[in-house]
């Protein structure tokens, strides 16, 4: 096979472009600068710490079911464990984006990075509602009838359906845990391919 | 005996506490969860992060 037709391949064209866009040394690097420093990027690595102990904990109520983690001890340990990881993943993001939001983190071709960080929070609301409607109890019941207005409302009734329980699960346990992993894989590999943002005075005339 | 002892330490076993002011209503729960996170993102500005400094004097 000749040097051209090795060019050619889309397996070449898919390295050359991977690895000139994200080599080794900035996938993983050994040193950062000094302003990375910052309680506030503990809490973007305490938010994807957390989604890693909801994943695992969810895996853990998706073998054994409902009667076990509403009846259990064990069961409701996992399951206490589960709803605390997501109380802890949604007040680091929290504090993750509004730190970001006051660096106006955007600056500097970093655009993609924000809305891709601004997805994740909708989709994480999308996914932690479909989890409130999955707990098959009264508390479900309840928020799925309350909610199911304001859903059909703003016209998502028209995608999916709060009271079609076997729906939201599915939703819950496949559905918005890929979407949300996937949404995360981007937002990291943008954050290393473009860099943190440096502080506002240190970026002076190239803010645009 | 496990849930017990995690349980007595704050009962939840009771209808929620609401703060109602004219239209706006939040329950107590919401309102010091969001109380914490303002506290903890000010704490977050103004606390040094450990070896900051240590770091800015090696580059």
């Amino acid at each position: 096979m000749s040097t051209s037709e090795i060019d050619r391949q889309w397996t070449t064209r898919l390295r050359k472009r991977t690895f000139g866009k994200l080599p080794p040394e900035k996938m993983l690097p050994d040193t950062q600068p000094s302003y990375v420093s910052s309680w506030i990027y503990v809490f973007g690595v305490a938010t994807i710490s957390s989604i890693v102990v909801v994943i695992g904990t969810g895996c853990v109520l998706a073998i054994f079911g409902p009667q076990w983690w509403h009846t259990s001890p064990e069961g409701r340990f996992v399951n206490s464990l589960h709803l605390w990881s997501v109380e802890i993943f949604f007040f680091s993001m929290v504090i993750h984006l509004w730190g970001k939001y006051f660096m106006a983190a955007w600056r500097g071709g970093r655009a993609l990075t924000w809305i891709t960080g601004m997805v994740l929070f909708l989709c994480s609301i999308v996914t932690a509602l479909t989890g409130y409607v999955s707990q098959s109890n009264f508390d479900s019941q309840w928020i799925s009838t309350q909610a199911k207005d304001a859903i059909n409302g703003s016209g998502g009734g028209a995608f999916f359906n709060l009271l079609n329980g076997g729906q939201m699960l599915m939703w819950h346990i496949v559905l918005m845990p890929l979407i949300l992993v996937l949404l995360v894989g981007v937002h990291v590999v943008l954050v290393r391919i473009k860099g943190v943002v440096p502080p506002f005075e240190e970026n002076a005339g190239a803010d645009q | 005996m496990g849930s017990f002892l995690f349980g007595a330490l704050i009962n939840l076993n009771h209808p929620d506490h609401y703060f109602q002011w004219h239209f706006l209503g939040i329950s107590a729960a919401n309102a010091i969860v969001i109380v914490l996170m303002v506290a903890t993102f000010v704490a977050a500005l103004l606390l040094p992060f450990p070896g900051r400094r240590r770091r800015k004097e090696n580059q």
